[in-house]
């Protein structure tokens, strides 16, 4: 928590997010569907906007943070334009996906679970997506690619690359 | 819906637009083609197939002829996109946008199926010794479709077509003809037992729901289908939804419940888009709300979504998450059915056992007891997957080998490579060495292999994977999934961990293998939840069967199947090598040198045992030494 960056919320951004805190505020166990769609549209959890939730929701912060610390969709830090998800399922990981990540990380140069300096392309290793019969999958901001092989990363590579 | 009368009259109407998939008649030039929607297909773009192949049709003047529909999985997901055209059943594989056009032009206008593009016309098989067959495998015929019913026959997104299939008729006949009691013990003689891991008799929980006292209780559904290889749930969600939300209303009135949450992963997009429309249209259709059919149940269906972490499949820590809490698992007693949701009296199956609960009311107890074995009644879904031809999802009559799934379903081991083991029940189960392959899949002969059920994912491997890997592979799926609650999990699994790591790394020694076992066993005795009780098992199984692996790793510092990278050598055979010199230009740690006329060599000190060398050598001369 302590290295997280100042982020400012503009008053646009929080009429949205008090809009939907509002949605949910009356239903029992609010918080997790509340957070689900304030990330959707914030892209991330930072401390700042957990702290419009606990004040609206009247939920200490310390177990809102508790609660996205503890669930892996959950993020306190922005994500890459990109984000790569390389599913490690048993079925991928059997077909060789770890393979397939390394050859991410060494391209990219990002290691899994982290985002590349300008913020283009985040790796992550994912749990299975039950895209089984495709193993190994790789899913890029929800297109999915399918029986990959290490030689076709690098044109998924420059294909989003390119596309700036 | 005001009555049962007013469902059937619903569900005659509905059936003409859908009898084209039932019946073979000859209906001239009317045809239904389905294109799967499920996550496999979708993801081999069989949306775009849809859009193209209406244009297409629109073009060739047969729009008011030809219906087409996108259902859910139809199973064979290693061959999609598949198209299926009604009433000729002709299936057709791996369609491309390219096909789609030739399918209209000469199936669906001239009459004439393309054959070519028909399933199984260029597949390959194998039998157990690694030799070719000619027949490829059966994937349908051995099958026996109960929970997957519907799947890749209605359309999931419209209510008409499940109405079409009898949809609803179970609830209504619950409604208006059974008490709870009856219901329940219709549940308890069918001897349906939870298909989502430890397979508890569904009825049983059910009465222990129905006997706590309380005015408000709850229904719930298991879809946090965490088990990585496994997607029965998924898909069932994604092309039957209606089945669950009817059956999670059938338990509702069974036990006296008017609300029900379906908990399902955030990772499964397309269902929880179909389950939101599902809901809305029992909602408008008056099959969810209140009293229905009339009476004076009423019962609604909310759905909730999971963020993200495994240990939400067990029943107490996915409570917790239902109401906005750290998906932790609470300490039992109490158990959910005095003390649950909300602290309230709940029941939680999961999403596979439900899709039965319809069928068994409408065909009664006997027809479903019949199918299976005694103890393992009905029929299962396996999610089959990894080193194997036909990937997809099965459902099996309970009690049917393994052989059978592999070879007769499967199609058997790809490449001619040899089976190995099969490993089911997913980070908690346990491994099947191809010495049991005749096993029974039941969940008492999975048991007594030190295996389990679980729900249901069926991952093949042949002898390139190495099962001191695939045990590693496990626990670092729990260490990182362990909620740190109980010490037994948190810290266990992850000396456990330590201990697979220093194995693979070469520097194991005997007596680490028996600590191995001593921890596991310690750690099973005492967890707290499922999760930790298991976690062992992937370790146990594989101990217990492949010791030999684990000797040679710690005594000999070898892999035998060539997967732990500090135990093998990459190495070029100087005879074989022609000094082409593409193996130095791909290798990234730029470790491979040589000159014109002279074998090229490795210097092992940098190899990073990535295998590119051995991907792009023309001549084969590269090799791992195991």
């Amino acid at each position: 928590m302590s290295k997280q960056r100042k982020v400012t919320i503009t008053d646009q951004e929080r009429s949205k997010i008090l809009e939907i805190i509002d949605k949910y505020r009356n239903d029992q166990g609010a918080l997790i569907p509340t957070l689900h769609d304030v990330q959707e549209y914030f892209g991330y959890l930072p401390i700042e906007v957990q702290q419009i939730i606990s004040d609206e929701l009247n939920i200490p912060l310390a177990e809102i943070y508790g609660v996205v610390s503890f669930y892996a969709q959950f993020s306190t830090q922005p994500k890459g334009k990109y984000t790569i998800s390389v599913c490690l399922g048993t079925a991928c990981y059997v077909k060789g996906a770890g393979k397939i990540l390394e050859k991410f990380e060494s391209i990219l140069g990002v290691n899994a679970g982290e985002v590349s300096e300008d913020g283009m392309f985040g790796i992550e290793a994912c749990r299975c997506i039950g895209a089984c019969g495709l193993a190994p999958v790789v899913n890029i901001n929800g297109e999915v690619y399918g029986r990959l092989v290490q030689a076709d990363v690098q044109g998924i590579c420059d294909k989003y690359s390119s596309a700036e | 819906m005001k009555s049962l009368a007013e469902l059937s009259e619903l569900r005659l109407k509905s059936r003409d637009k859908v009898n084209l998939r039932e019946d073979k008649a000859d209906t001239g030039s009317r045809r239904d083609v389905l294109i799967c929607g499920g996550t496999g297909c979708l993801s081999s773009n069989s949306e775009k197939l849809k859009e193209r192949l209406e244009a297409k049709v629109a073009e060739l003047g047969l729009s008011d002829d030809i219906n087409i529909i996108m259902t859910g999985c139809f199973g064979l997901c290693a061959e999609g996109p598949i198209v299926v055209v009604h009433p000729d059943g002709a299936m057709y594989s791996k369609v491309s946008l390219k096909d789609i056009e030739e399918i209209a032009e000469e199936h669906l206008k001239n009459g004439k199926v393309v054959e070519s593009k028909l399933i199984g016309v260029d597949s390959e098989s194998y039998d157990e010794n690694c030799q070719k067959t000619e027949h490829t495998a059966d994937f349908f015929s051995n099958q026996k479709r109960v929970a997957l019913r519907n799947c890749g026959r209605i359309n999931p997104e419209n209510i008409e077509e499940y109405i079409a299939f009898d949809g609803y008729q179970a609830l209504g006949k619950v409604l208006t003809e059974m008490t709870p009691e009856e219901v329940i013990q219709t549940v308890k003689d069918s001897g349906l037992r939870g298909r989502g891991g430890a397979g508890f008799p569904t009825g049983q929980k059910w009465s222990f729901a129905a006997a706590s006292p309380g005015p408000v209780k709850y229904v719930a559904c298991n879809a946090d289908e965490g088990d990585p290889g496994a997607f029965m749930d998924r898909s069932i969600l994604e092309g039957d939804p209606h089945s669950v939300i009817e059956a999670m209303a059938i338990a509702g009135y069974a036990i006296g419940a008017n609300q029900g949450y379906i908990y399902v992963r955030a990772e499964y997009p397309t269902a929880v888009k179909r389950l939101n429309i599902a809901i809305e249209q029992a909602n408008e259709y008056g099959l969810l709300g209140d009293n229905i059919f009339g009476t004076d149940f009423s019962f609604n269906v909310e759905l909730r979504l999971g963020a993200g972490a495994f240990v939400c499949g067990e029943e107490t820590a996915l409570m917790n998450s239902i109401e906005g809490k750290r998906g932790e698992p609470r300490p039992r007693p109490p158990f959910p059915a005095l003390k649950g949701i909300f602290d309230k009296p709940s029941m939680l199956n999961n999403v596979e056992t439900y899709a039965n609960i319809c069928q068994i009311i409408l065909k009664g107890a006997d027809w479903f007891a019949n199918m299976g074995t005694e103890k393992s009644k009905g029929t299962k879904v396996f999610a089959v997957g990894g080193k194997i031809n036909n990937t997809g999802l099965v459902e099996i009559e309970m009690g049917t080998t393994l052989r059978d799934v592999i070879y007769n379903i499967g199609g058997g081991v790809p490449n001619g490579k040899k089976f190995k083991a099969a490993q089911t029940g997913g980070p908690s189960g346990g491994c099947i060495p191809a010495s049991h392959i005749d096993t029974p899949m039941t969940y008492d002969d999975l048991s007594a292999l030190g295996s389990m059920m679980g729900s249901g994912g069926l991952i093949v491997m042949d002898e390139d994977n190495c099962m001191v890997d695939i045990a590693k592979f496990f626990l670092e799926f729990t260490v990182d999934e362990s909620c740190g609650k109980c010490p037994p999990c948190r810290i266990g699994t992850k000396r456990m961990l330590e201990i697979l790591n220093k194995i693979t790394r070469g520097s194991g020694e005997l007596e680490d293998i028996d600590k191995l076992e001593v921890l596991a066993k310690n750690i099973k005795a005492s967890a707290l939840c499922g999760l930790g009780q298991t976690a062992p098992n992937p370790i146990l199984s594989t101990l217990r069967y492949f010791r030999d692996e684990y000797i040679a790793h710690v005594v000999d510092k070898k892999c035998p199947a060539g997967v732990c990278k500090n135990l093998i050598q990459i190495k070029i055979n100087p005879d074989i090598c022609k000094s082409c010199g593409i193996c130095s230009k791909v290798c990234p740690a730029g470790c491979i040198t040589g000159e014109k006329k002279v074998p090229y060599q490795i210097s092992q000190a940098e190899c990073l045992k990535c295998g590119a060398c051995i991907e792009k050598c023309p001549f084969k001369a590269i090799y791992k030494d195991v």
